[in-house]
């Protein structure tokens, strides 16, 4: 299996006035095509910022991020957008979809900034849903859903632009946990197909469901 | 497309905000159609006026213009009645001249009174000098005295529907025979042209005791000879006045300082009204950067899921722009309902160019005020922004 995902030597430092806080402390990770990753660790661990790395929201203070083989170090914004929209799909906490917006279209909008037509949108859109069992909420909004289905609206959004790999930072953090066992049998499916999953959580019971798990405590990985 | 329906999604999910926001811009287009359609009317209604009293006309007036003698200034007025005399002898061949003074007077039919009616006293040619056209009796010629014809509103305010010709009434205290009814003339400026009355000017002179002219006519036989007749006139008179006492106007001049007036009074009155548009402005910036701030998540989202920085900034913009824009054909729709019913009291005109020029102005204040709230959006972190609470 190729590695998709390879950090090296990854520091992240947060400058504010004269005083500065090592996040990210020389990191070293490879996670291959089709992995089933998850990221354990308190807050202030430094998982959350070695996702956004990863994501590409962030960049290293220093070291080298090679996103499947190619260095992002030297990359333009826009640019970065580009491999965003193509190649990540993110899952929030907090499901960050659009209010007054329907499932449908929180599900486009990926595709809007891939150029993609409106006929196309709406027919991958429908079946980014339907992949996450929400054939019958297409027109639904936010404000009519569980949070269940809200955030597997935004697991559909993740895949609508098919990426090479979906972050998912504590996607079950604001959920029930039957719910949450809902969206974690999603997470299990995706795997099965070959999609590559990095998902960050401090509860060892989401934990359980990655196939591998690595463990951070102050900005270092201390246990694979 | 796409940018515009998301702003207009974002402008109908606030509608009482985006409404108020609009506002100012909907006053502000509003004023400025109204203000242009005015003036414009204006115009139109002076130009129609003037040009009903023949192309031919050229008017002979004290002072003059643009001079250290202003027109109807206070100064010392040294046109007098045999400067009219010596025109019409001189140009008996190429022009009609009449000479015209103007008092202000009351005057009394009965029991019932009209005040401040101008009563100028004129010649027996000034019909046909300035295209007069009676409806009801005839003008008086040379060998009537104390004769008077009548505009429309002296008519209405003495005689109502009764009877007109051969009726007495008293002017300033003299008795004068009403011979004739003018057809209505409209105003000017807010002057009714028909509340006036026409005395032979040998009357007037006695009766007022001036000798000063107001003003003279002359009507060129053909409109080839104006600038001649003008350039002779002046000639003519230059030998007994100086070059700033008098002043010989053709009715392409006076049509040329009227547009001059009213093209000032256009700029002066639309460029008050679009100080009110960029009020509007500021209204849509404010709302703006509230709406950025409100959505700083959702700018976060939008970066993360491919968005770059300038889909950000177009999308903040577009919205900008849509709003002023509306804001734009609102106030345009309401500034020409009002204009056409104020059409019905005053003459309005609203001119294809000040539709364009406050659509034009009103998408452009959208463009400069959300503009900064744009770039504001577009250079968001996204981290901090899908942080944000």
């Amino acid at each position: 299996m190729s590695v998709i995902v390879k950090l090296s030597k990854v520091t992240k430092i947060y400058l504010s006035g004269e005083v500065s806080f090592q996040a990210l402390k020389d990191i070293d990770l490879e996670v291959k095509k089709g992995e089933f990753l998850a990221i354990i660790g308190a807050s202030g661990s430094g998982k959350s910022t070695m996702m956004n790395i990863i994501g590409l929201l962030d960049h290293p203070t220093s070291g080298t991020y090679k996103l499947d083989g190619h260095d992002t170090s030297r990359l333009q914004e826009n640019t970065l957008a580009e491999i965003r929209n193509s190649k990540i799909g993110f899952v929030f906490q907090s499901f960050n979809l659009l209010a007054r917006t329907s499932a449908i279209d929180n599900v486009s909008l990926p595709l809007i900034y891939a150029g993609v037509d409106s006929a196309e949108r709406s027919k991958k859109a429908k079946q980014a849903l339907e992949q996450v069992g929400l054939a019958d909420k297409f027109s639904s909004h936010p404000n009519q859903l569980s949070g269940g289905q809200q955030q597997k609206v935004a697991i559909a959004r993740a895949l609508v632009n098919n990426p090479e790999i979906i972050l998912a930072d504590e996607p079950t953090g604001n959920l029930d946990t039957r719910s949450g066992e809902e969206v974690m049998a999603i997470f299990e499916n995706l795997h099965k197909e070959g999609k590559t999953i990095i998902m960050i959580t401090h509860e060892e019971d989401i934990a359980h469901h990655a196939k591998r798990k690595i463990r951070m405590k102050d900005g270092e990985i201390w246990k694979q | 497309m796409e940018t515009i329906n998301s702003a207009l999604t974002a402008i109908l999910a606030n509608k009482l905000r985006s409404f108020l926001t609009m506002l100012g811009i909907v006053i502000g287009v509003t004023s400025v159609i109204l203000l242009i359609s005015l003036v414009t009317g204006l115009k139109t209604y002076i130009t129609n006026q003037i040009q009903e009293l023949g192309a031919n006309l050229l008017i002979v007036i004290p002072g003059r213009i643009g001079g250290a003698r202003s027109p109807g200034g206070v100064q010392a007025n040294r046109l007098e009645f045999k400067d009219a005399v010596n025109l019409r002898s001189k140009l008996a061949s190429e022009a009609q001249v009449s000479a015209a003074i103007q008092r202000n007077a009351t005057l009394k039919f009965g029991n019932k009174l009209d005040k401040g009616v101008a009563v100028f006293g004129v010649e027996t040619t000034y019909p046909q000098v300035i295209s007069l056209k009676l409806t009801e009796g005839r003008f008086f010629n040379q060998s009537d005295r104390k004769v008077a014809v009548i505009g429309t509103t002296v008519k209405n305010n003495l005689f109502g529907e009764g009877k007109t010709t051969g009726q007495i009434i008293d002017v300033a205290g003299i008795k004068y025979t009403v011979i004739g009814v003018l057809g209505p003339r409209g105003a000017i400026f807010g002057i009714d042209l028909d509340n006036s009355i026409y005395i032979p000017i040998s009357s007037s002179q006695k009766q007022f005791g001036i000798d000063r002219l107001n003003t003279i006519y002359i009507s060129a036989n053909s409109a080839d000879s104006v600038k001649d007749v003008q350039q002779k006139a002046t000639n003519l008179l230059k030998k007994r006045l100086s070059e700033d006492e008098f002043t010989v106007q053709t009715q392409e001049q006076t049509l040329s300082t009227i547009s001059q007036v009213t093209g000032v009074l256009s700029l002066a009155l639309g460029g008050i009204a679009a100080i009110s548009l960029i009020v509007g402005g500021i209204g849509i910036m404010n709302i703006m950067l509230v709406s950025v701030t409100e959505r700083t998540r959702e700018i976060g989202l939008r970066k993360a899921v491919g968005a770059k920085p300038k889909d950000i900034r177009n999308q903040f913009l577009i919205e900008a722009i849509t709003l002023s824009g509306l804001g734009g054909i609102i106030g345009i729709i309401l500034g020409v309902v009002i204009s056409f019913i104020i059409g019905r009291f005053f003459t309005t005109t609203v001119p294809w160019w000040s539709v364009i020029l406050s659509f034009g102005f009103s998408t452009l204040v959208g463009v400069i005020f959300g503009v900064a709230p744009a770039i504001r959006a577009s250079r968001l972190d996204p981290i901090e922004a899908l942080r944000h609470e």
